[in-house]
C-alpha cells in the first residue's frame, strides 16, 4: 500500500497547516485540566513543607490539625509509608549511578526547602491549609550542602551517610587523541560556563485527583502529565494494585515542558490517602508549591578547551560538567540523563575526531533537578556555540565561516560523531545557508558596524545544533524504567463511516491530535473531519509511552500510519465483496471505496452500514475486520538526531546591563513536516522558553537554601512585551527509519536559543573587551563583565 | 471562626444571570467563580496576580478574578469566557486565535482573548508593539507570543475592514 501514499498530493493532509480541531474548544474556555473535576465526596490536600534546606524532624504533633473544621486526616511521612513503597531514580544502564531510596514525605531527615512532610486531607483545601498551620514540627537544622562545585569536598555536609559522599554518577568519555591533538594546535582557547536553575512554570500547576474504588480495589488517577503509562505502572507497583486495576486519565494538560513526566510525592501521597479513606482526593499545586516542587532544570558548570589548526579545522575538544541534582535523583527518570546529554551532544554538529568529555552529577540540598524540555541541548549547545565562537575570534574568522569550515558535510552521512552519536542524515550547511539568507546577514553585519560608530552596540549571534529525537528503547527501557518506547495505534471504521484513532502519545497543546487526525485521514483517504481522536487515557489507547523527548510525531504518528494503511486494505477487501472485485482494483477517494480512475464505488458510511447491519449482503466465507492496530518502535538507531540553525540578533545598553533580543530566526530539519504551521509553534514557543532560561528566568537561592525567587514576581518568565518575533523555515530531510519519516521539533527552540543569544551577546560586548560566560544573562551579569560592578 | 472564614451574602449578575451566594468573606472572585457556579473556563495560575490567566470582567473592566473578593464584586455586573464565547461577543478573536494557532495548552487563552477584547475596545487600531505591550499582564507558557499578536492584529484589521456593527 505504501506504494500509494503521496504526501505531496492534493489529497494529502500531511504537509499542510490545517487549524487544530481541539483549539475551538479551548478558546471557549471549555477544557478540562484536573482541577474542572469534581467528584462526590472528594477531599482535598495541602502539604506541611520543610522550611529548612537540611533539617531533621524530632517530632511532629498533628492534634490540633486533626481538630481543626473539616479536616478529614493528618499524615506523615511514616503514615504515608505504610501504603506506598519508596522508589529509587536510578537507571542501570548509568553505570555506577546511585540514589537513595525516596519516600513520598520526609520520614527522618527533610532533605530540601519545600519538601513535603505533613498531608492535610480536608473538606476543602482552604481548610486544608488552614490545619498545615496547626501542625507542629519541631526541627534541628543540619548543615546543608548547597554549592555543588564544593559537594564533593572533604568536609561538606553528606547528605546520605549511607553513600559516603554526595556523588550520584560520573562518566567518562575518551576518543583517545585529545592530548595529542591539544600539544599540535596552533589555537587553544579555553573558558568556564556557568548556567542557573530554572524551572517549566508550567501554567497550569501540577495536579492530580486519586480516586481508589475499594469495591474493586481499582484506583483511577485524573493526573495532569505526558506519561500515562508509565504512571500507571508507577502507582500499580508502588501502591500494591493490579497494574490493570488502575487507570490514568489525562485530559486537557496546562503546559508540560517535562515537568510533568516525573514522581511527586505530594502525587503518590495524593494516591495513598485516597486508599487509606476509601474516598477521591485533590492536590493542585499552588504556585509556591510550584516553584518549591516542580523539578528545575539545568545547574551546570562546565570547562571547556578546544583546539584548532590555523585554518579554523577544530582539532579536539575537552568538556567538564559539574551539575548539581538536588538531593534526590528523580523517579523514574533519574537525574544523571541531563549531564549524560551534555556529554554526548557538546560539539555534535562538527566533524572534529578527538573529544574527551567528563562529567559529575553531585547531590545537594535544593529542589530536585531532572529533565526539562530539551534536557542538556542547552548546555550542549552554548558550550560548542561559545567554543566555536571563540575559537573563530581567536583565529579572526567570521562565526558563519568558521561554521561552514567545520560543520559535517550533509553528504557525508550515515556517520558517527566523536562522542559516538550515529547519524542518519543531517542537513547543517543547508540549514546554516538557509539561516544566512533568511538574515540577510551582510546586512546585518554592516548595520552592526555603522550602529556601533554611533554608540550602539548590537551583536549577533549564531547557533548551529542536533536534537535527539524519536528515541529508542535505549533511552529508558534499557535501564530498567517501565517507560515504553513504542507506542501504538487502534484504529477503527465506525458504524456511521467515522473514523476513530486511539493513540498512546498524549496531548498538551502541541498538535498531537491534529496530526494523528492528518495522519490517519490520508493513509485512509477520507476526509479529515471524519476523523475522532482518542488520548490520554490507559483503559481506552493503545500501549504507548506518552509524549515527551520529541517522540509523539515521530514515533507515534508512523503508529498511526501504519495502522491507517492497514485499516484501509481491510476496508477494500470489503469493499471488493461488495463491488464484486479485487481489492487491487480499488481505492479510497475523499471517503468513497471506488474502483481506480473511475467515480464508480460506495461511501464508507455504506460501507459500514453493510458491515455492521445487514452483513447478510456479504459472502458467508468473509468475516470483515475493521479495527486495526499497529504498534511501531525506533529499531535502526538509538535515536533519531535532527539538527538547525539559529540566529539571534540583540541590542546592549553598556551603561544599564540591559539587553534586548531584537530578532530571532531558525531553520529547523524535523524531516518530514506535517504541519507546518504546528512545528513553527513548537520551534517559536520553545525559543522563548529557552530565552527565558538564557536571560530572565532564575531559581535563586540564599546561603541557607532558601528559594528567593518564589512567585512570578520574582521569577521572571518572558512577557509578549519582551520578546521578538521568530522568523521560522524548514529544511526537511525525511528519516529513512520510518514510512512517514518525521522527526521531533518540540525542543530544537529551546535547546538552540540560548548558544544564539548568548553568542549574540558577546559579539555586542567583543569591541568593549568583555565576555559573558553566565547563563541567566541579566544586566548584573553584563555589567559584571563589563567591570563596572 | 475568624474575620476571613465569616460568611457574607451577595448578589451579582454574571454573564447576564442573576446570582445569590453566601461566601465566606476570604473567597477570591476566581475561586466564587469556579467553585461556587462551576464557571471553570476562569483559570488559576498563580493566586497573587502576576500570570493573568484569571482575568474576567467586571462592571466592563478587565480584573484579575484572583485579587478580587466575591465580596467586593458584591452588586457588580461580571463576564467570564463562558459568558463571552456563548454570546459571540469575541468570536471573531476565538476565530482568529484558532486560526493563527495563537493557543497551545489553552490555558492562559480565555483570559488573554479577555484582554485582547479590552485592548482593542480601547484602541482599534493598535501596532503590534502595542498588543506585545497590552498583553504583557497575561503569560502564556507554549507559543512564544507571536501568533497571539498576529492573531489580535488580523482581528483589528478585520473589524476596520468591516465596517459597521459586528
Amino acid at each position: 500500500m505504501s506504494d500509494e501514499l503521496d504526501f505531496e498530493g492534493p489529497a494529502s493532509y500531511v504537509g499542510r497547516s490545517v487549524s487544530r480541531p481541539n483549539a475551538r474548544r479551548l478558546a471557549e474556555g471549555r477544557g478540562q485540566y484536573v482541577d474542572d473535576v469534581v467528584l462526590p465526596r472528594m477531599l482535598h490536600l495541602a502539604f506541611v513543607r520543610s522550611p529548612y534546606a537540611h533539617a531533621r524532624i524530632l517530632r511532629i504533633d498533628t492534634s490540633r490539625a486533626a481538630a481543626m473544621p473539616g479536616v478529614r486526616r493528618v499524615a506523615t511521612g511514616a503514615d504515608i509509608a505504610q501504603i506506598c513503597k519508596p522508589y529509587v531514580g536510578v537507571l542501570t544502564h548509568l553505570a555506577g549511578m546511585r540514589s537513595p531510596p525516596q519516600h513520598p514525605l520526609a520520614m527522618e531527615v527533610a532533605r530540601w526547602q519545600g519538601e513535603p512532610v505533613v498531608a492535610v486531607a480536608a473538606d476543602t483545601r482552604a481548610e486544608a491549609e488552614d490545619a498545615c498551620e496547626a501542625v507542629e514540627v519541631e526541627w534541628q537544622e543540619l548543615p546543608a550542602a548547597l554549592d555543588a562545585e564544593r559537594a564533593l569536598e572533604p568536609g561538606a555536609a553528606v547528605i546520605h551517610p549511607e553513600l559516603g559522599d554526595n556523588l550520584c554518577f560520573r562518566r567518562v568519555l575518551d576518543s583517545g587523541g585529545v592530548d595529542e591533538a591539544f600539544a599540535q594546535a596552533a589555537v587553544v582557547v579555553e573558558d568556564t560556563l556557568h548556567f542557573g536553575r530554572h524551572t517549566g512554570v508550567t501554567l497550569e500547576p501540577r495536579s492530580i485527583i486519586a480516586d481508589y474504588n475499594p469495591a474493586d480495589e481499582s484506583l483511577t488517577a485524573y493526573h495532569s502529565g505526558q506519561s500515562p503509562h508509565m504512571m500507571q505502572a508507577i502507582l500499580a507497583s508502588r501502591l500494591g494494585l493490579d497494574e490493570h486495576r488502575v487507570r490514568i486519565v489525562c485530559r486537557d494538560v496546562g503546559g508540560s515542558f517535562g515537568i510533568k513526566i516525573h514522581v511527586y510525592g505530594d502525587e503518590m501521597a495524593a494516591c495513598a490517602l485516597s486508599i487509606m479513606l476509601r474516598r477521591p482526593v485533590k492536590f493542585i499545586a499552588d504556585r509556591y508549591e510550584s516553584f518549591l516542587s516542580d523539578i528545575h532544570a539545568r545547574d551546570h558548570r562546565v570547562r571547556a578547551r578546544l583546539a584548532a589548526g590555523r585554518d579554523g579545522r577544530v582539532l579536539a575538544l575537552e568538556i567538564d560538567d559539574l551539575t548539581g541534582v538536588g538531593p534526590y535523583s528523580m523517579f523514574p527518570r533519574s537525574s544523571a540523563v541531563e549531564c549524560n546529554q551534555v556529554l554526548n551532544l557538546t560539539g555534535g554538529p562538527y566533524r572534529h575526531q578527538q573529544y574527551r568529555a567528563t562529567g559529575a552529577v553531585v547531590f545537594q540540598n535544593k529542589n530536585p533537578m531532572s529533565q526539562y524540555r530539551a534536557v542538556g541541548h542547552p548546555i550542549a549547545t552554548a558550550v560548542g556555540e561559545h567554543m566555536i565562537d571563540r575559537a573563530a575570534e581567536a583565529i579572526g574568522l567570521d562565526p558563519a565561516e568558521m561554521r561552514r569550515r567545520n560543520l559535517i558535510a550533509d553528504d557525508a552521512y550515515p556517520c558517527q560523531s566523536s562522542a559516538g552519536m550515529r547519524f542518519e542524515a543531517l542537513s547543517h550547511h543547508a540549514c546554516l545557508d538557509k539561516l544566512l539568507a533568511l538574515m540577510d546577514y551582510p546586512r546585518l553585519r554592516a548595520e552592526q558596524s555603522a550602529l556601533r560608530a554611533q554608540g550602539v552596540y548590537r551583536g549577533i549571534g549564531l547557533a548551529s545544533f542536533i536534537e535527539v529525537t524519536n528515541p529508542s528503547p535505549m533511552f529508558y527501557g534499557v535501564g530498567g524504567a517501565r517507560i515504553a518506547a513504542q507506542d501504538g495505534c487502534t484504529m477503527r471504521l465506525d458504524a456511521s463511516g467515522a473514523i476513530i484513532a486511539a493513540t498512546g502519545i498524549t496531548e498538551q497543546g502541541q498538535g498531537t491530535e491534529t496530526i494523528v487526525a492528518q495522519i490517519a485521514a490520508t493513509a485512509l483517504g477520507v476526509q479529515m473531519s471524519c476523523v475522532k481522536v482518542l488520548t490520554g487515557d490507559t483503559d481506552k489507547v493503545p500501549y504507548g509511552g506518552g509524549t515527551w523527548a520529541s517522540r509523539a510525531a515521530g514515533i507515534g504518528g508512523e503508529a498511526v500510519l501504519q495502522a491507517g494503511l492497514a485499516l484501509k486494505k481491510n476496508i477494500l477487501q470489503v469493499g471488493a465483496r461488495i463491488l464484486k472485485t479485487d481489492a487491487a482494483a480499488l481505492d479510497i477517494v475523499d471517503g468513497r471505496v471506488v474502483k481506480r480512475g473511475t467515480d464508480h464505488g460506495i461511501t464508507l458510511t455504506e460501507l459500514a452500514r453493510i458491515v455492521y447491519y445487514r452483513g447478510n449482503e456479504l459472502p458467508s466465507d468473509f468475516q470483515p475486520e475493521l479495527v486495526v492496530t499497529r504498534h511501531y518502535r525506533v529499531k535502526d538507531y538509538p535515536f533519531v538526531f535532527t539538527n538547525g540553525a539559529q540566529g539571534c540578533l540583540v541590542e546592549v545598553d553598556p551603561e544599564t546591563g540591559l539587553l534586548r533580543v531584537l530578532k530571532m530566526w531558525c531553520v529547523d530539519d524535523c524531516g518530514r513536516v506535517i504541519n507546518p504551521k504546528l512545528v513553527e509553534e513548537q520551534i517559536r514557543g520553545g525559543i522563548v522558553q529557552g530565552l527565558g532560561g538564557a536571560l530572565t528566568e532564575h531559581c535563586r537561592y540564599d546561603e541557607r537554601g532558601q528559594l528567593l525567587s518564589c512567585t512570578l514576581a520574582d521569577y521572571l518568565v518572558p512577557m509578549a512585551g519582551e520578546m521578538p518575533d521568530i522568523q521560522v523555515a524548514h529544511i526537511q530531510t525525511p528519516t529513512r527509519t520510518s514510512l512517514l519519516g518525521a522527526k521531533g521539533a518540540g525542543e530544537a527552540g529551546t535547546g538552540g536559543a540560548p548558544a544564539a543569544v548568548l553568542g549574540a551577546v558577546n559579539d555586542a560586548l567583543r569591541p568593549l573587551g568583555a565576555r559573558v560566560t553566565s547563563l541567566p544573562i541579566t544586566p548584573d551579569v553584563v555589567l559584571a563583565a563589563l567591570g563596572k560592578i | 471562626m475568624n474575620d476571613a472564614q465569616e460568611a457574607l451574602d451577595i448578589e451579582l449578575e454574571v454573564n447576564g444571570e442573576r446570582v445569590r451566594r453566601r461566601v465566606e468573606a476570604r473567597r477570591s472572585l476566581a475561586d466564587f467563580l469556579r467553585l461556587d457556579l462551576g464557571l471553570t473556563g476562569t483559570h488559576l495560575g498563580c493566586e497573587h496576580g502576576a500570570c493573568g490567566a484569571c482575568t474576567v470582567r467586571v462592571d466592563g473592566a478587565i480584573v484579575r478574578g484572583c485579587l478580587m473578593l466575591a465580596a467586593q464584586a458584591d452588586g457588580a455586573r461580571v463576564q467570564t469566557i463562558e459568558g463571552l464565547s456563548d454570546a459571540g461577543a469575541i468570536s471573531d478573536l476565538q476565530n482568529a486565535f484558532v486560526l493563527h494557532n495563537a493557543l497551545q495548552c489553552g490555558y492562559c487563552t480565555p483570559a488573554m482573548l479577555i484582554a485582547a477584547q479590552a485592548l482593542l475596545e480601547a484602541n482599534p487600531e493598535p501596532t503590534r508593539e502595542q498588543i506585545r505591550a497590552f498583553l504583557s499582564g497575561n503569560y502564556c507558557r507554549c507559543t512564544g507570543y507571536q501568533s497571539i499578536v498576529d492573531a489580535v492584529a488580523s482581528v483589528a484589521a478585520y473589524r476596520k475592514s468591516s465596517a459597521g456593527p459586528r
